[in-house]
């Protein structure tokens, strides 16, 4: 077994960790009334983008079962479109450089390509189709629901999660970036 | 910021004494057929059947005190939520309208549409006393073992274990960046504007993914010292044997999910509708 594989392993166990530890304790008002700025998604994109998509989709979906667990109820619906989106995301890790030490602008629009997809797929798709399906809950309020969601994931998971990357790019030695002398 | 959530207490009891997959299996089963279901009947069985399991393992209500309160709160919200955005589904649903009595403007309370909400309710108070049930009685390094046991892969099951594992090692690490960096005056107080509010968290988290980083660098160095995943297969110190209370509970289990389903799609979809004749 090469090492990449049990490093997978690990990195779904702690960006899993992660995720639940941000999403159960960690709420900073945005000013909107309800509205919190979450954090959990930002960390997911930048593991799937770091670890690739089964990484980003696992670790989503642990955290975010966990998460509900321990509030005393899953509400699987959104759990898997809370995996969608890590997997979505994780689809474009191998064109998102980062590794490398390039964050760019050509990483970032896919970057926030990448998300603009996902965010999508999951919450106007999976997430209040499940709710319809599973919930019988009324098509209107669930995609309303969704789009408030999509749009407030979208955002803070570019904003910050693109502000991570950026950072950690910084700590990553380029490639080629030793000159002969 | 809270301690402890998923909250093992160990105790003795029935369901304390069953296998962690045993008690695996009666979650998926509650969930799914609780998911699957809006026939009020078996919803209403379920809730007996959850009650009982909870009444059975000794967990005092004062152990889950915060839990309940939350789930009220979120019960109560969400039953005007349901009621303020579209008062008209109920009736919609069940196709029949019988007005109870006139609110306000649109809003007609129908009996469909009381039905309606009490049954999304039901759905959410039936899954509490078995995600608590499962999480207070089962012991978290077990849970793992359960996992592998009902056919998930072993390496997710490491996975989910390393995630309960490294939960409060992460909580106390994001603890302390954020207090470092407060003493170094990164707010996100409400006093500070939003995008100001934004980029201090970025301040936190940065440390925060590079510190578990390195953590996912140790640990898989270390894992692969001991040669994890050399084998398809792998062993748990924590898995109990099953027992005949085990193979009881397994095989209500089975019969309790098929009875379920039979009774909710006898009407040709998954409503009780009490109201057509």
């Amino acid at each position: 077994m090469k090492n990449d594989s049990v490093k997978k392993v690990v990195a779904t166990g702690i960006g899993a960790a992660l995720f639940f530890v941000l999403a159960r304790f960690v709420a900073i008002p945005s000013g909107i009334p309800n509205t919190n700025i979450t954090f959990q998604y930002a960390i997911q994109a930048v593991f799937a983008v770091l670890y690739g998509p089964v990484v980003g989709c696992l670790s989503g979906f642990i955290g975010h079962v966990l998460c509900d667990m321990s509030w005393g109820g899953v509400w699987w619906s959104w759990a898997f479109a809370t995996a969608v989106y890590g997997l979505v995301v994780g689809l474009f890790a191998k064109k998102i450089n980062v590794k490398d030490g390039y964050f760019a602008k050509k990483e970032i629009s896919t970057f926030v390509l990448a998300n603009l997809l996902a965010n999508a797929v999951a919450w106007l798709l999976i997430a209040p189709v499940g709710d319809i399906v599973i919930y019988k809950e009324d098509a209107k309020l669930v995609f309303t629901q969704g789009l408030v969601a999509g749009l407030g994931d979208f955002l803070f998971a570019v904003v910050l999660g693109g502000l991570l990357l950026f950072g950690y790019s910084k700590t990553v030695a380029k490639t080629g970036s030793l000159d002969k002398e | 910021m809270a301690t402890k959530v998923l909250n093992y207490i160990p105790k003795e009891s029935f369901i304390h004494g069953l296998s962690g997959t045993t008690k695996l299996i009666i979650f998926l089963t509650f969930s799914v057929l609780c998911g699957l279901s809006f026939d009020t009947r078996v919803l209403l069985f379920l809730l007996l059947l959850s009650f009982i399991g909870f009444s059975l393992s000794n967990i005092r209500l004062s152990e889950i005190r915060l839990m309940s309160t939350f789930l009220i709160i979120f019960l109560v919200m969400n039953f005007i939520l349901l009621f303020l955005f579209n008062p008209e589904y109920g009736p919609e649903l069940y196709g029949s309208r019988t007005v109870l009595f006139h609110l306000f403007g649109r809003y007609d309370v129908t009996m469909e549409q009381m039905f309606y909400q009490f049954n999304v309710s039901l759905k959410y108070v039936i899954g509490f006393p078995i995600a608590i049930l499962f999480i207070s009685t089962t012991n978290p390094s077990e849970f793992a073992s359960s996992l592998s046991q009902i056919g998930v892969p072993y390496r997710i099951s490491y996975s989910v274990s390393l995630a309960l594992r490294y939960i409060p090692d992460i909580q106390q690490d994001y603890h302390e960046i954020a207090q470092s960096q407060e003493a170094r005056g990164v707010a996100l107080g409400k006093d500070v504007k939003f995008f100001e509010r934004l980029k201090n968290s970025a301040k936190i988290l940065l440390p925060l993914v590079l510190t578990s980083l390195n953590r996912i660098d140790d640990i898989s160095n270390s894992m692969q010292l001991r040669s994890f995943g050399k084998h398809k297969k792998r062993t748990w110190f924590t898995k109990k044997k099953m027992t005949a209370a085990d193979y009881s509970v397994i095989a209500f289990c089975i019969i309790l999910f098929v009875v379920g389903m039979i009774i909710t799609n006898q009407g040709g979809n998954n409503l009780y509708n009490p109201f057509v004749r």
